[in-house]
């Protein structure tokens, strides 16, 4: 194939990829948009195959196999994976990505004449050079700082598999999969440190070209994405995951730039800015800067500004709550990630579909940053059949609590945290918050009074109009929806 | 004028698509923020084109041929997972029947 048919078909695939994702602004939409994306993909991959210059049979075989391998590993998981644990399984993907922009970049280095980056003397363009040295660095944070969210997301292992590990081991595991912040001395020095170290390494390897070099920049760059991620807690997962996105963006432009393909290059710019937006647009959502988010630590030192004097919470039953259910005109349900926890979307949805028999009318509240990431609740709500037309974000529905009879909170806390509005010393405070307050009773449902991620106490659990139900998320939902059967 | 330098041309087409990228992905509905994180991590397997070039160019250097190879698998793992994973979640979206 000519490289200029090659470059042609390579456009469309770029342009597939840009109509994959414009897709996505509505859900109608998005289904033809990821089947334009799958027909973008096998296309880069099909000009890629019929423009190398003498392949043997033996490199078809070989690359067949690896495709077949690796697609079959990776279908059967998508296929098999629980939505709830959709945050993990991305963060798994992002991981891959980074990693084999590693081997991209290691294998242009080995073998340049390939990848058409020689200059007439023999020794390989500084311009590809620095390309591929940043693809590498930018890749190798990606996958360690990937692996180390995955680990905060998962959390741990299921019992049959834990099992099988030796305990030591497992001790390591548990470490580092705690999703409480890890928090070295001089962290920010070290990390520093280390990030000039591979900014020196990156100058030298392009003037050397030397293979151990670019080994030693690569092992401190897989370092460093580890540094990075363990200080930051779990419930900071949502900016994490999408600035890991955003990078594994950033290193697939930069191995185009080697490759000299600009549909690489687009395609990375476009899942670079992708996760630059969903960082940015999380942030917003918890009123922090991405700095703050990024140097890590939170929840851990903000100790609970413990108030003086007695506070009474009115606690009340499953039946309770069915009851005030069954007489509302309307209720909002507010779901968190005890939600996801609890896998109680499908609870919900029956409490959903029981109410709405009965005449009431039932709406979901999502805050941008409930769950573990980005648009985790939607997709779950999704799961369980509950129509996307009755689930509405922050800004559409917020003024809707004031109508409301009953707001439900299901797992949720610091999302709905009055403080972040009333009090001007609490470090939620200017975060956008449900006004879930405003409706005549509120309902919450957690496992106990404990405070939610950012350490603070919610003084809602204290007012007359609020009744807290104690308990698993699912198994409260089940008998709320059993006590409003007559 | 002398012909510009190729990497120019590249930076010229990476700072345009930032600016597409920035303007299709505000775009997005809030409510599919998940399928687009799995969709872009599918499209940005699309790094295979390196791992194939590795792989299928047979120059020798076997060592390149092998870090090709593992960058086809990875990256396959990504196409398949990734694109598959986000058709299961779209499917789940409804509007009441």
């Amino acid at each position: 194939m000519s490289a200029n048919l090659a470059a042609l078909g390579y456009l469309v695939a770029a342009v597939c990829f840009i109509l994959a994702l414009r897709g996505l602004s509505h859900p109608r939409t998005a289904r033809p948009g990821n089947i334009i994306g799958m027909a973008g993909m096998a296309l880069a991959i099909l000009v890629t195959l019929l423009s190398l210059p003498r392949p043997g049979a033996l490199a078809y075989l070989l690359i067949l196999a690896g495709i077949a391998a690796g697609g079959g590993i990776g279908y059967l998981v998508a296929q098999r994976i629980q939505m709830t644990a959709m945050p993990q399984l991305v963060a798994a993907f992002h991981s891959l990505v980074g990693l084999a922009a590693v081997f991209v970049a290691a294998a242009a280095l080995l073998s340049p004449a390939d990848f058409h980056i020689l200059r007439p003397d023999g020794a390989i363009k500084t311009a590809s050079l620095l390309e591929m040295g940043l693809g590498t660095i930018i890749g190798a944070i990606t996958f360690t700082g990937s692996v180390i969210a995955w680990g905060k997301l998962q959390a741990r292992f299921p019992r049959h598999i834990e099992e099988r590990i030796p305990e030591p081991v497992l001790r390591v595991f548990r470490l580092f999969m705690r999703s409480a912040p890890i928090l070295l001395p001089g962290r920010h020095a070290l990390n520093a440190g280390i990030a000039a170290a591979i900014l020196v390494l990156l100058g030298v390897f392009m003037a050397s070209e030397s293979g151990w070099v670019f080994t030693l920049m690569t092992l401190l760059a897989f370092a460093l994405g580890v540094l990075l991620i363990i200080p930051i807690g779990g419930a900071d997962m949502p900016v994490v995951i999408s600035m890991l996105n955003s990078y594994s963006g950033w290193a697939a432009s930069g191995i185009g730039f080697t490759l000299n393909n600009p549909m690489l290059i687009i395609t990375g710019a476009l899942v670079g800015s992708s996760g630059a937006i969903l960082s940015y647009i999380m942030c917003r959502a918890m009123n922090r800067s991405f700095v703050s988010v990024i140097l890590g630590g939170f929840g851990e030192t903000a100790a609970a500004a413990a108030e003086e004097g007695e506070k009474t919470v009115k606690q009340g039953s499953p039946e309770d709550a069915a009851f005030l259910m069954e007489n509302a005109q309307k209720v909002i349900v507010v779901p968190g990630y005890g939600m996801a926890v609890a896998q109680a979307q499908h609870a919900v949805r029956e409490l959903f579909d029981t109410l709405t028999k009965k005449g009431v009318e039932v709406k979901f509240a999502i805050h941008p940053v409930a769950g573990r990431m980005p648009g985790h609740m939607n997709v779950l709500l999704a799961e369980a059949n509950i129509p996307y037309d009755v689930v509405h974000e922050l800004e559409e529905i917020n003024n809707e609590f004031q109508t409301a009879d009953v707001a439900y909170v299901i797992g949720a806390n610091d999302i709905t945290n009055p403080a972040a509005k009333e009090d001007a010393n609490s470090p939620i405070y200017g975060m956008p918050v449900l006004d879930v307050e405003k409706a005549k009773a509120v309902i919450f449902v957690k496992r106990s009074l404990a405070p939610g991620y950012a350490g603070i106490d919610n003084p809602l659990f204290y007012r007359p109009n609020t009744m807290m139900v104690f308990g698993d998320a699912k198994k409260v939902t089940e008998e709320i929806v059993r006590g409003l059967d007559p | 004028m002398e012909a510009v330098d190729p990497g120019i041309v590249n930076l010229i087409v990476f700072v345009l698509a930032i600016f597409v990228g920035y303007y299709v992905v505000w775009s997005v509905t809030p409510a599919l923020h998940t399928p687009l994180m799995s969709v872009t991590n599918a499209i940005s397997s699309v790094i295979i084109v390196g791992g194939l070039i590795a792989t299928g160019a047979g120059s020798g250097s076997a060592l390149a041929t092998l870090f090709g190879l593992l960058a086809v698998i990875l990256a396959s793992v990504n196409i398949f997972g990734g694109f598959r994973v986000t058709a299961r979640m779209l499917a789940m979206f409804r509007k009441r029947s």
